[in-house]
């Protein structure tokens, strides 16, 4: 027998051993995940309770972590899934929750107040969610109280939508050479500043569209070293509002990691857009936003859907400006609810405690998505 | 006797001669042929051979009579560029090369005009190039006078002149005051080609607001916003309007509907409005009860 088989039988044999000690012996996680039974401990003191709380929210055992909550009649369990998921498509719709954390925040013979911080896994990162829970003492037991955030309701009314759409028709393929097809937008960067961090190299700036027609935008930078050869090229992601309005401006940051300025000599930019069909709604306002100082330097504001129209997803772009006017960072922050009409949802954006003190001003744009609608 | 001899190797000569021109024979070539046109070879000698043409994508082949005339009819040729004649005999090839040129008379423009649209009042922005070609599209590289017409909705034309070079005419233009579709035609003759340059407003200029109560909230409404040669600036250009008051700040980016733009904002007494689009700045209210 050659050495290849000899190693594909031993292969074999050790394969059928492993999942025949995996069968008759499974790790107790495996066997929650299986629905045998619950990997959970007993909710013998309040961090526990909470902690097997964590836990069947993870494992989506909505009916388990219903159960287990004090105050359960206040609510349905499709209340508390939906305050979790979200009442209307969203991005916590379709993220699971990836790790929670415990931190006591009061307690006493019988009550306790526990911080439960959720790390949610989006198809955008993570997004982290707060909520302080009551823990009560029930005999043996401890049950948390979910403190439920109930379903907005729209008041009932009529909202008429006249905003303007744009649909693009392009050119035929095989037209003569030198026939007119539609111009692409016209675009500026109206500003560009390289920053030094100590991850890496940043570039920041702004993108006018000064068209009169909405564009799909996007920047990608090269770096060219002292001798004018290329270091590399980043484009801006999703650091950047990829729609672009007639005369709306746009901030964007590319990152270039382990490169330092010192090692640059010049920077090439390529601003590009695209016709796209759009429409001028949804309007979001940003309202009530506010520079709170270091330490802890955050941009926190509330988002108002103007429009009749759900947003599903919202994307909150900060500009941070300093006293002369030139932009010093740009942050964002994924909104994980829907906008409903009229309801106000809260954002923070973090902005780093070095750089919040050189902060004067703000700006904010919202790129927004909404399903069955662009 | 030596001129006996001369007599005899003149005869020898001779002979051989009419021998070689019985079997094969010589070219008189055109020395430019315009394309299109009918053209005529001649061969000299006797006998039969075969004639071919041969040129850029497109080559002839005919059997021909030696001594006679052998014509090709208009259209036989039609790409300009070099081409190769060979006569093959029986016994011997004769070649030859000839050029088929443009035909003279334009028959079509390639017209190349950008952009497409562009703000009003920008000078020399608008580009155009034609390409002037015969009606076998080949190049006219001898110059030619290429009319360029620019025609605004208003009927106002600026009209250039330019003499070709090398197939090429090109001229560049100022975008008008007045937004509009224009027309840009490229003529030689009766043959014209037509583009359409859309001429749109400029920035906003002399954006203003004015702020009246609306209920609980305040009403911020543009005068209506024109560009500075006095356009209307389109409809769906986003205008911000931005409230500061005690610290805090609330931004709108409303479309323009029918002209102007309109928000709806908190009514704080000592708020601070302003209005911007892009990156011109409009005026600015301070709010007091």
């Amino acid at each position: 027998m050659s050495k290849g088989h000899l190693l594909a039988a031993l292969l074999a044999v050790a394969t059928v051993v492993l999942v025949a000690i995996g069968t008759l012996w499974p790790a107790p996680s495996a066997e929650a995940y299986a629905g045998a039974k619950s990997m959970l401990g007993s909710s013998s003191t309040a961090e526990k309770a909470v902690a097997n709380l964590g836990d069947e929210i993870r494992a989506q055992a909505w009916q388990k972590a219903y159960a287990s909550l004090a105050n359960k009649a206040q609510f349905t369990e499709p209340e508390f899934v939906h305050d979790l998921t979200g009442y209307y498509p969203s991005l916590l719709t379709y993220s699971t929750l990836d790790k929670f954390e415990i931190r006591p925040l009061h307690a006493s013979a019988n009550e306790e107040e526990i911080e439960l911080k959720l790390h949610w896994a989006t198809v955008v990162g993570s997004s982290v969610s707060t909520r302080d829970l009551h823990v009560i003492r029930n005999g043996d037991r401890w049950e948390a109280e979910w403190p439920i955030a109930k379903e907005p309701i729209v008041p009932p009314q009529v909202i008429p939508v006249n905003y303007l759409r744009w649909d693009v028709i392009y050119g035929r393929a095989g037209s003569d050479w030198g026939t007119q097809d539609v111009e692409a937008p016209h675009v500026r960067i109206v500003d560009m500043h390289p920053v030094e961090r100590a991850e890496g190299l940043v570039i920041l700036g702004e993108l006018l569209n000064e068209d009169v027609v909405p564009a799909y935008v996007s920047v990608s930078a090269t770096l060219l070293s002292k001798n004018q050869t290329p270091i590399g090229t980043e484009g801006s992601f999703d650091k950047i509002s990829h729609l672009l309005l007639p005369k709306q401006v746009t901030p964007f940051l590319i990152k270039f990691p382990n490169v330092s300025l010192s090692d640059v000599g010049s920077i090439r930019m390529t601003p590009e857009s695209a016709l796209i069909a759009a429409s001028a709604d949804p309007v979001i306002e940003v309202a009530n936003e506010q520079l709170h100082p270091a330490p802890g330097a955050t941009m926190t504001g509330e988002l108002v859907n103007q429009s009749g129209q759900i947003v599903n997803v919202a994307h909150v772009l900060g500009t941070f400006y300093d006293k002369s006017g030139q932009v010093v960072w740009v942050a964002d922050q994924y909104i994980d609810t829907a906008l409903l009409p009229q309801i106000p949802v809260p954002f923070e954006i973090h902005i780093p405690e070095d750089l919040a003190r050189s902060v004067s001003s703000q700006r904010t744009v919202i790129a927004t998505y909404s399903s069955g609608g662009s | 006797m030596r001129a006996r001899l001369t007599f005899l190797l003149s005869g020898m000569t001779l002979t051989l001669m009419q021998l070689a021109f019985a079997q094969d024979g010589t070219l008189s070539l055109p020395k430019i042929v315009e394309a299109g046109n009918g053209f005529s070879i001649r061969s000299t000698g006797s006998g039969k051979a075969t004639l071919y043409v041969i040129g850029p994508g497109q080559v002839l082949k005919q059997d021909v009579q030696l001594g006679e005339l052998t014509s090709f009819p208009a259209g036989s040729l039609y790409n300009a560029g070099h081409y190769l004649v060979v006569l093959a005999g029986a016994n011997s090839t004769e070649s030859g090369s000839f050029d088929v040129i443009p035909a003279s008379k334009p028959a079509d423009l390639s017209f190349l005009a950008k952009p497409s649209r562009l703000p009003v009042g920008m000078h020399n922005a608008i580009t155009g190039v034609a390409y002037v070609f015969d009606a076998y599209h080949n190049l006219i590289t001898t110059p030619t006078p290429v009319s360029f017409e620019l025609s605004s909705p208003s009927g106002a034309v600026e009209k250039h002149i330019v003499v070709s070079r090398d197939g090429a005419a090109s001229t560049a233009m100022d975008s008008t005051a007045q937004q509009g579709v224009d027309k840009f035609v490229a003529r030689i003759d009766q043959v014209s080609s037509v583009r359409v340059v859309g001429q749109v407003p400029g920035d906003p200029c002399g954006l203003k607001m004015t702020v009246r109560p609306s209920g609980q909230q305040l009403q911020l409404v543009t005068d209506p916003v024109r560009d500075c040669n006095g356009n209307s600036v389109p409809d769906g250009t986003i205008v911000t309007f931005t409230e500061t008051y005690n610290g805090a700040q609330s931004t709108v980016d409303e479309p323009l509907k029918h002209g102007i733009a309109e928000a709806e904002m908190p009514s704080h007494d000592g708020a601070t409005f302003s209005v911007a689009s892009g990156v011109v700045l409009g005026n600015q209210i301070r709010w007091a009860k």
